[in-house]
């Protein structure tokens, strides 16, 4: 079930800078604890964070196991056009969850 | 004139002493959220960056989803919970007839998948039953908590007051020793709130997941070394009871942050 909390300004002014934020429910296990039986809980985190605008891509992050869980990116990005922010986390399985938002840009 | 200087120090000292005895006085009650720093009250109070909305979300989304054998979704018969569910978390737990016993909400929703939708019991703590939950208390957000009245209820506030107010554990310490007589110090580093249950389920940061009430309180019961009662547990709900019956007044606060 895809779980992830996007914020895109609906609408903004051409030239103007619109802050972006992205959350996604992920427990970013480090793969460096010991579970109850004694075991290591295997390494399970988020790798790469992309953000599209109309396809092009506009800002991206690695991710370590540092990183808490539910990791929460802010960003800002000036508004061109009108179109889709498309979002995408990428795990260490090669899975991917997407979200997406549209801005009217006047 | 001294004598009378005397009466009023009595009068002061019996006055106070019906304070302590009373826990918290209504003007002094505050939420968790007074006291934490401003950068996690921000967390908490902007929806899109309150890690504990994802949990909604999902609760959201389960409501609609149909299960068991009776192949029914909770709003198959509560319809939208934006309308039948405002309020209800803001006075449970209530009480249950079929068992004779008060029911928290966590309860109830694993009793009505068990009973109406002929599903498997969710897990304690398990995301699902934390996302229900979850929606459904978020519906009641900035509502005042109002316990039930029900008279059946008493004796299980009664024990849950005895509860808050036994000393346990190896540090020989209750509920009551902390929350109500210690309430704004310190503790090692961090603030000791004055325990009101307005914001379950909650994201806390050092769990960095929502948890229950119950989880909480077994947290606590670890810190003064004793024997945590089990998830469900009678006495956690009837702690649960004592608990919102104390928070009366303030606000649900769901989903809340807490470090």
């Amino acid at each position: 079930m895809a779980r992830t909390l996007v914020n895109v300004p609906k609408a903004a002014k051409q030239g103007e800078v619109v802050e972006i934020k992205a959350m996604i429910a992920h427990p970013m296990e480090t793969g460096y604890r010991i579970g109850p039986n004694g075991s290591n809980i295997p390494r399970d985190i988020i790798r790469r964070f992309a953000c599209t605008y109309n396809g092009e891509e506009v800002f991206s992050a690695d991710l370590f196991p540092a990183v808490s869980a539910n990791p929460f990116i802010a960003f800002t990005l000036v508004a061109t056009t009108s179109g889709t922010i498309d979002f995408t986390w990428t795990d260490d399985a090669g899975k991917s969850q997407t979200a997406s938002a549209t801005i009217t840009v006047s | 004139m001294r004598a009378l200087w005397g009466l009023v120090g009595m009068i002061a000292a019996a006055v106070c002493s019906i304070a302590i005895a009373a826990g918290i006085e209504d003007g002094e009650k505050r939420s968790g959220f007074d006291f934490m720093t401003p950068q996690t009250q921000a967390l908490q109070a902007d929806d899109m960056s309150n890690p504990g909305m994802l949990w909604v979300l999902q609760g959201e989304q389960l409501w609609q989803q149909a299960q068991g054998r009776a192949d029914v979704a909770c709003s198959g018969c509560h319809d939208d919970a934006r309308q039948t569910m405002r309020g209800v978390a803001a006075r449970y737990p209530a009480f249950d007839a079929a068992t004779g016993r008060p029911i928290d909400l966590a309860g109830r929703i694993n009793s009505c998948r068990a009973e109406r939708q002929q599903a498997e019991r969710l897990a304690p703590e398990s995301d699902a039953l934390l996302a229900l939950t979850a929606y459904v208390t978020h519906q009641s957000r900035g509502m005042p908590i109002t316990p039930a009245t029900d008279a059946r209820l008493t004796p299980f506030r009664d024990n849950g007051r005895r509860l808050f107010q036994s000393r346990i554990g190896q540090l020989e310490l209750s509920c009551a020793s902390c929350h109500d007589d210690n309430w704004g110090k310190r503790l090692g580093g961090s603030v000791i709130p004055q325990a009101h249950p307005t914001g379950y389920p909650l994201y806390r940061l050092e769990w960095q997941t929502v948890g229950s009430l119950q989880r909480r309180l077994r947290n606590c019961m670890i810190g003064v070394r004793a024997e945590p009662f089990v998830f469900g547990a009678p006495e956690l709900v009837d702690l649960e009871l004592h608990l919102t019956e104390r928070a009366r007044g303030l606000l649900v606060e769901t989903p809340a942050v807490r470090p």
